[in-house]
């Protein structure tokens, strides 16, 4: 049976990782390839690594990162950040990158989905989303970092980047993010069972709990940042967690 | 020892040659004909669609030295779509005529409610009877998969090991002369370590 992944995000600037000071039990506590070989040894699923520093200008110091990242770590990883076309997804593939995940860029152009789908595979194709409730029981897809109200519904959008090509959808909750109260659980359930494609669940989590109950409304896998960087759940007891809730996961 | 890295412009390459490397084989990554013969074991990484594949494949005049090199004995491991490309023909964007190494066919994943396409995480091995490459791993052992295609469930013959994804996904197949992996071992942890560590000992046999 197909495992619910777990994913933790790692924000990247100039090639290292911000929000990284908490780990104690590694000495460079600022390398992605260090934390990242650290999630994947606790029985992390997947990793994304997130450039939050990605002007053009930046890109090369990024891809030196993803490529040594590429070199050391056995399991799959996105990149994401200031995506702009499809030369930008060729240049993460050949640096190592597995999937590349797009947001603000596709929006704006959304052709940009269906070359990169027909060059390189739907399935390397992460279209992430932020979405934030309309207060007319919708939510509307925002860009530029949640600070732009597009006007277009997260269902709508979602259910066009599907058909346009994109392999995988990662879903953020705007309302939910940095709350630690929990995924919204609407959103994931309505995406999970109308889309054909796998839906990544993001933002909200506090309590492994969060985790067991948007994987049990449907979602494929669940994201999450800071609860694991300042070591308020561990993977590993999470997924024993999820486990002895009979939730699939790889131990 | 000698083990090449079959290069016909399929992407990750340097995943496989890194997830050898790890293991203390460094491979070379070819499409020299000279240096593939004089290979003592060959390795067919993949991702990517078959059609553009197998014209690769044909165009650099790999297709018969590859037939030749498995003819004479030479071992092969197919990866993702590279173990499709071991089978007689796929559907991938027409009927494209494939390696032929197996019996059987290629086909789109069926879609279903609750089955979504690709075939996209991580997925359980179940083992059809003890095999040298399931050597030293764990039972039911997790291996990462995306594909949207797969071998389908006839000709069960070659069938090693598979997956169940509602349908049975052929995970791992094989004869005396090649070996197949549906799923990526280079993007599966420990258990695909160990997988490297099996195929590679299997090369030195």
């Amino acid at each position: 049976m197909l495992a619910k992944r777990i994913i933790p995000c790692l924000d990247v600037s100039h090639g290292r990782v911000v929000k990284g000071k908490q780990f104690q039990h590694v000495q460079d506590v600022d390398d992605p390839v260090t934390l990242g070989k650290m999630y994947s040894g606790q029985g992390a699923d997947e990793l994304v690594f997130y450039d939050i520093t990605a002007t053009h200008e930046k890109r090369p110091i990024f891809v030196s990162t993803v490529k040594s990242i590429a070199e050391e770590i056995s399991i799959p990883f996105t990149v994401g950040g200031g995506m702009r076309c499809a030369d930008d997804f060729r240049q993460m593939l050949l640096a190592g990158a597995d999937k590349v995940s797009v947001n603000s860029a596709a929006v704006l152009h959304p052709e940009l989905i269906r070359e990169a789908a027909e060059r390189f595979g739907n399935q390397c194709v992460v279209l992430s989303v932020d979405g934030k409730r309309n207060g007319n029981g919708g939510w509307d897809v925002y860009i530029e970092g949640g600070r732009k109200n597009t006007g277009i519904s997260v269902w709508e959008w979602t259910r066009r980047a599907v058909a346009l090509g994109a392999g995988e959808i990662c879903m953020n909750s705007i309302d939910a993010d940095g709350e630690k109260k929990g995924y919204d659980l609407e959103l994931n359930r309505i995406l999970s069972e109308a889309l054909t494609v796998p839906v990544i669940a993001s933002g909200g989590a506090g309590t492994m709990k969060d985790f067991a109950e948007v994987l049990r409304a449907g979602a494929d896998a669940a994201l999450a940042a800071s609860v694991f960087h300042f070591g308020q759940i561990s993977i590993p007891e999470l997924k024993k967690y999820l486990a002895s809730q009979g939730i699939p996961v790889r131990l | 020892m000698k083990t090449v890295i079959i290069d016909y412009d399929a992407g990750n390459l340097a995943n496989v040659y890194h997830a050898l490397l790890r293991e203390g084989t460094e491979a070379e990554i070819t499409r020299d004909p000279e240096t593939i013969r004089k290979a003592d074991a060959m390795i067919l990484p993949g991702v990517g669609a078959m059609g553009d594949a197998m014209a690769h494949l044909r165009q650099y005049g790999l297709t018969e030295l590859i037939r030749e090199e498995v003819g004479r004995g030479k071992k092969l491991a197919g990866i993702c779509l590279g173990m499709q490309a071991l089978f007689e023909v796929s559907e991938e964007g027409g009927q494209i005529p494939c390696l032929g190494f197996l019996p059987g066919k290629i086909e789109e994943i069926p879609a279903a409610p609750g089955r979504k396409v690709p075939h996209m995480g991580w997925n359980e091995l179940e083992f059809r009877a003890p095999h040298w490459i399931a050597r030293g791993l764990p039972p039911h052992p997790y291996v990462y998969f995306v594909h949207s295609y797969y071998k389908t469930p006839s000709d069960t013959a070659d069938v090693i090991a598979s997956a169940d994804y509602g349908v049975s996904i052929p995970a791992v197949v094989g004869n005396d002369s090649v070996i197949g992996l549906q799923f990526h071992p280079e993007k599966s942890g420990p258990v695909g370590a160990q997988l490297w560590r099996n195929i590679l000992e299997w090369f030195e046999k």
